[in-house]
């Protein structure tokens, strides 16, 4: 099984946008968001390294050099100016040396700098997702909503990811800015898609934004991600983005099914 | 079959007064400035469409029917 996935990591050519066995890394990128938690995360690993490797060769040649049969004597040093200045200044640098591109992540994550181009709804029930487009319609009736249910476990077919796959997949355009509304109807949720990198809590009464633009067209997988009930491993989330213009003509001919 | 309606693919703007992630306030304050608008202008008024799309762009059906109801009994909470 552990083969299986590492083939999957690096012998496939297909992007890795749901979660597999044995996974130990992110899912593939698909928003510059996620592409920013990425390389932030191999920033803050390569500070990581090098403290683990310091720290490591300290310990090992403390007990090394330091024990009753190498050292019967103990010395008695309880003070040192100078080391007590280098080993506050020096975490402090390698601290602030991870606080800058946090920071500039975390904020450039929570800025809307662009007018998005469509507001989609994802409304967290005890156990399904409504989705709403809300964008078409002249009254207040008429908006295009659909329910999200999830795929029972012994209903999926071949090719189906099990306890991942949704009756009725969010469709959203690619290279498109997206504002996501987050908000549940009963019990707090959380709308989470691994790949564009979002992790939104759905609040009581309260309506969350988050911005995303997906680079790329494909399917992704996501999962509740607050506990919400028994059946909280059960409400997967699946987007799938296409082009701007089949976007439009399935949004078109969703509009149609719902007034007939 | 039924025409096929043309999508355009547009939504509300953003708005600088909401610049958070909490948008609850900004729904709750369009469908305000709709229902006073068109209080002011008259059911149907062209100048009023940019509120109706904010409001029915951000704010969950659930909520826009509730208040609707609320209204209806007088109980709503808004200066309205
Ligand atoms: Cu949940």
């Amino acid at each position: 099984m552990i083969l299986r996935s590492l083939e999957c990591r690096f012998l496939t050519i297909a992007l890795c946008d749901a979660a597999e066995p044995w996974q130990l890394g992110s899912q593939d990128a698909a928003t510059p968001m996620m592409q920013g938690i990425i390389d932030l995360h191999h920033d803050i690993f390569f500070f990581l390294i090098l403290i683990l490797v310091f720290v490591s060769r300290m310990l090992v040649r403390a007990l090394w050099h330091f024990n009753e049969q190498t050292n019967p004597i103990p010395q008695r040093i309880v003070h040192g100016t100078t080391i007590e200045i280098i080993r506050t200044i020096f975490p402090s640098v390698i601290l602030l040396f991870i606080a800058i591109p946090s920071f500039a992540l975390l904020y450039s994550m929570d800025g809307v700098l662009v007018d998005p181009a469509i507001t989609i709804k994802a409304i967290g029930h005890q156990w399904y997702r409504t989705y709403e487009y809300s964008d078409y319609n002249s009254s207040d009736e008429q908006s295009l909503t659909f329910d999200s249910y999830t795929i029972p476990e012994d209903d999926p077919e071949l090719g189906q990811s099990r306890l991942l796959e949704v009756d009725n997949r969010v469709v959203v355009p690619a290279k498109t800015h997206l504002r996501m509304i987050v908000t549940p109807a009963d019990v707090p949720h959380s709308w989470a898609v691994p790949s564009s990198g979002v992790k939104c809590d759905a609040v009581p009464g309260r309506s969350n934004l988050t911005s995303i633009s997906v680079q790329r067209e494909g399917v992704y997988y996501g999962q509740c991600s607050e506990i919400c009930g028994t059946n909280h491993a059960f409400t997967p989330i699946v987007v799938e983005a296409v082009t701007l213009k089949d976007y439009a003509d399935w949004v078109s001919n969703q509009l149609i099914l719902q007034t007939n | 079959m039924a025409e096929k309606p043309t999508i355009k693919v547009e939504t509300t703007p953003g708005d600088w007064r909401f610049p958070s992630a909490n948008q609850t306030k900004r729904c709750f304050t369009c469908y305000i400035e709709y229902n006073k608008c068109i209080e002011a202008k008259g059911e149907g008024s062209d100048e009023c469409t940019k509120y109706a799309k904010c409001y029915r762009s951000l704010c969950p059906g659930e909520w826009i029917e509730r208040w609707k109801e609320q209204r209806a009994n007088g109980t709503f909470a808004g200066p309205l």
